[in-house]
């Protein structure tokens, strides 16, 4: 069976040996030492694994490790700069945007997409776009407030 | 049981903790604790018998052998460093920060200079669990209890060294000063050399709420950057060197048993460790793409036993119920009562089973040295976790250890060992620590869930809107707030257990939601009949200020009295009393005729849980119980057949999202007059009868199932 020796998370390169058939998630989880990203389901429907492929979105539980090598994988360790949140993470963080915070890496992450694709969102964009993020404390009001906060943020600098 | 209308604030009857007296108490040895602390000064609480009854659970239906114990100690370092050891977890009600609040109120320092040890049972003192909202009435007052002693002793070290009385000093910010003086000396350098210790038992007076600084304010999430960074480390987070991956097989149906297994492919591949033990079959293997490789290679065949489905659940529930006849409360003469009644009610409600399913799934990570376990595991009973471990591998005092770091979510369904159990089996079995962490599909199946039920309730309302009689069979799913707040002369109020068809227990305010729903419903049913606005209605019948209160503090901010029909739209309300906390929530609906949509528009929930520790973390509490709320109120419910979940995925089980939630406003009524109450459940109590109500207001039908739209409103 094919197997993969390197991966490329956070702009650095990580010597691993994983079968290609591995879920990037558990390779990041358990192989890099990364475990941010977290499991939810298996099942692509609650995004607490998402994590970036080329910069875009993808379920890191259902994606073999194999269609990932060679590929930038970003991670919610890779968003902070030199100590510095991630605007999408600090506004996390100033509205207290979470309960038992299991789900806020996966939130956080594709909030950061969301921004990237609709700097200006409106809430009903908001929704729909983080739509398929489940939260089972049921903070989604201050998910919704946290992505306004970080908007206005990011719209500053 | 006690008389009145209004039921008393007792502790939650947790009548589905499966679980028995502590059969240890934590022995305080002085020098063994300094060891472990370093020096400097710890103070320790001494439980009396009753309080230590109190954090657990009821004590006349257990039986309850508690010791006098211990609930909480501070330890303040030579260096000055505060740390607080307590048995009660964390798992998103935000008790790590109100808790630390509790402590910097007491002791005079910075939140930022308390840390808390939690839910270690090496370290931190016997503690049943974090259940029943308990925390906030019993942990906080105990480490406010600890906080304020520490600080007496700090004052008296101080008074000692400048041979001052201690009524001339006053503590602040870390130090003891006395005032007019240039005298000042830190914590740190009084604790210095220091090995006091010095045990109380519940008397030193508090800081009344009214003088909070530090309680009673929107202190942020005190660990809360580590959960933005992904650097908190839950329980599937852990990992030790050498650690596995584990993956048990399991049984075709609930109730099966091993006919014929086959696990030579398992067997053969590298790396791999079998283990099967009794109707037990598991893999530990070097990952966990091996770990599933090598469980799906299993060959197991089981012996099944027929199980009800859901299909025929609640004509199961009433063939299979113990009635005594008796009542467990019943006052008047319903007789008398249904004769003085103008109009005469009855109504049957159904309540369905639905999973917790918090989005961290059990998880452990288990490891063995020279016969003794050490398991991290997400769990709201570490000690409960820690005797069952302690029971299935017949270990000694001491010899094992469970530590439960902050958990991803558990709303009273992670009570229960088994993932611990199980991963303890294959890190035996393989001589290295080993993970187990369970699948989704493990997590709808295998856990346990919240019990259905039927309940059934026959009243009547005289002439005057005054409710004059009130019978209330709850059929299996629970006695939490099964009584009336209600003033009814007569009643009969009787619970009937059942032989249930699935493995059920705890969940967030438990039958509080079923036994409100099906009440809240009734009396908004009760109200149109005596032809009156359900907020009058309820208002005439209650005699409870605080709950008065809240339903008028809620229908105010909701704008109720001014609310404008609009085709389509609805408004209902629902509230009560529960786990000493009142509430009362508000909900406009909008349906759409021609689809049979159901959507909620806008909630407001007002909440009076005595003195507000954590007014940001309390709104935060309330929104996400209306949230959760919604899920068991408009489209959850476990479906079962021949012993298997049919619907055990977050494809098939749907769950709120973004899109299902409405605007919602909570209202919190600060009463620092009365001690502060647990928050995280009793809010979602008014939810589910609020959005019937209103779903009644804006159709004309009246729904009496949990979940009431599973598949949208069907045409009558």
């Amino acid at each position: 069976m094919a197997r993969i020796t390197e991966i490329l998370v956070n702009g650095k390169r990580h010597a691993i040996d994983a079968d290609a058939e591995a879920t990037l998630l558990s390779v990041l989880r358990d192989d890099v030492g990364l475990t941010g990203t977290k499991f939810g389901c298996g099942e692509g429907q609650c995004r607490a694994c998402t994590v970036l492929l080329d910069g875009k979105p993808i379920h890191s539980c259902l994606t073999p490790v194999g269609d990932a090598a060679g590929k930038q994988i970003t991670t919610i360790e890779g968003l902070a700069r030199n100590g510095r949140l991630h605007p999408v993470q600090q506004a996390f963080l100033d509205a207290e945007a979470m309960q038992c915070g299991y789900c806020t890496s996966g939130m956080i992450v594709t909030a950061v997409v969301l921004l990237r694709e609709h700097p200006d969102p409106s809430e009903k964009t908001i929704r729909e776009f983080m739509q398929g993020n489940i939260c089972r404390c049921g903070t989604y009001p201050r998910i919704v407030e946290a992505i306004r906060r970080a908007t206005a943020a990011m719209k500053k600098s | 049981m006690s008389k009145g209308n209004v039921p008393e604030i007792t502790v939650e009857p947790e009548r589905y903790e499966l679980q028995e007296a502590p059969l240890r108490h934590f022995d305080l040895d002085r020098r063994d604790f300094f060891k472990l602390a370093g020096g400097g000064v710890a103070v320790f609480l001494l439980l009396p018998k009753a309080v230590a009854q109190e954090s657990g659970h009821r004590g006349s239906r257990f039986r309850e052998a508690l010791p006098q114990n211990i609930g909480a100690w501070l330890h303040i370092g030579e260096d000055g460093a505060v740390t607080v050891y307590t048995g009660k977890a964390e798992m998103g009600q935000n008790i790590r920060t109100s808790l630390t609040q509790a402590v910097a109120e007491e002791l005079h320092v910075k939140v930022g200079d308390i840390s808390l040890v939690m839910g270690d049972t090496d370290v931190t003192p016997f503690d049943m669990g974090t259940f029943g909202s308990r925390t906030t009435p019993t942990m906080n007052k105990h480490l406010r209890q600890v906080a304020s002693v520490a600080r007496d002793l700090l004052v008296g070290l101080a008074a000692k060294r400048w041979d001052v009385p201690p009524s001339l000093l006053v503590a602040e910010d870390g130090k003891v000063l006395q005032p007019n003086t240039t005298r000042s000396v830190s914590y740190a350098e009084l604790a210095q050399g220091q090995t006091l210790a010095q045990a109380v038992v519940e008397n030193d007076p508090l800081t009344p709420a009214a003088d909070w600084k530090v309680a009673g304010t929107s202190v942020a999430k005190v660990n809360g950057r580590a959960f933005v960074t992904g650097e908190h480390q839950f329980a599937s987070d852990i990992r030790r060197p050498g650690m596995m991956f584990g993956k048990v097989v399991r049984p075709s149906a609930f109730g099966a048993t091993l006919d014929s297994l086959d696990v030579s492919k398992a067997k053969a591949m590298p790396g791999v460790t079998v283990v099967h033990d009794g109707d037990f079959v598991g893999v530990v293997a070097p990952s966990e793409f091996e770990a599933k490789r090598a469980a799906a290679s299993i060959r197991a065949s089981w012996k099944t036993t027929p199980q009800p489905s859901s299909a025929e659940l609640f004509d199961y529930l009433k063939s299979h119920a113990e009635s005594s006849g008796r009542g467990d409360y019943v006052a008047g003469s319903m007789k008398d009562g249904l004769a003085a009644a103008r109009h005469r009610l009855k109504a049957t409600f159904t309540i369905a089973y639905i999973q917790h399913a918090p989005l961290e799934p059990r998880a452990a990570v288990a490891e063995w040295d020279n016969g003794k376990l050490t398991a991290w595991t997400g769990s709201q009973r570490p000690f409960g976790v820690q005797q069952q471990l302690e029971e299935v591998f017949h270990l000694s005092n001491g010899n094992c250890r469970v530590i439960v770091p902050d958990t991803g979510g558990a709303y009273g369904g992670k009570h229960t060992g088994e993932c611990a159990i199980e991963a303890a089996r294959l890190a035996r079995a393989a001589g290295k620590p080993v993970k187990l962490v369970w699948t989704r599909e493990e997590e709808f199946a295998w856990a346990y869930f919240r019990p259905s039920g039927v309940i059934e309730i026959a009243s009547g309302v005289d002439e005057n809107g005054l409710i004059t009689a009130w019978e209330f069979h709850n059929y299996n799913s629970g006695e939490a707030a099964i009584r009336t707040p209600y003033d009814v002369p007569n009643q009969h109020i009787e619970f009937h257990e059942v032989n249930a068809p699935l493995r059920q227990g705890s969940y967030r305010s438990l039958a509080a939601t079923a036994n409100h729903f099906a009440r809240e419903s009734h009396m908004d049913e009760l109200a149109h009949r005596a032809k009156m606005d359900p907020l009058e209605f309820r208002l005439k019948n209650l005699k409870n200020q605080r709950l008065k209160f809240a339903f008028t503090a809620a229908a105010e901010a909701f704008g109720w009295k001014t609310r404008k029909p609009s085709k389509g739209h609805g408004f209902g309300m629902g509230g009560g009393v529960e786990k000493g906390g009142y509430v009362a929530t508000c909900a406009e609906v909008a349906v759409d005729h021609s689809s049979g949509e159901v959507r909620v528009v806008r909630v407001t929930s007002a909440f009076d849980c005595g003195a507000v520790v954590n007014p940001n973390g309390l709104r935060n509490q309330i929104v996400g119980a209306n949230v959760m709320g919604l899920g068991g109120a408009l489209f959850e419910a476990i479906e079962f057949k021949d012993g298997r979940i049919t619907n055990g995925t977050f494809t098939q089980y749907r769950v709120p999202r973004f899109q299902d939630v409405p605007e919602i406003q909570p209202v919190l009524i600060d009463r620092k007059d009365q001690p502060s109450a647990g928050a995280g459940e009793t809010p979602i109590c008014g939810l589910a009868p609020a959005i019937g109500n209103a779903i009644f207001d804006a159709t004309g039908k009246r729904i009496y199932s949990m979940p009431m739209v599973p598949n949208g409103l069907k045409k009558a």
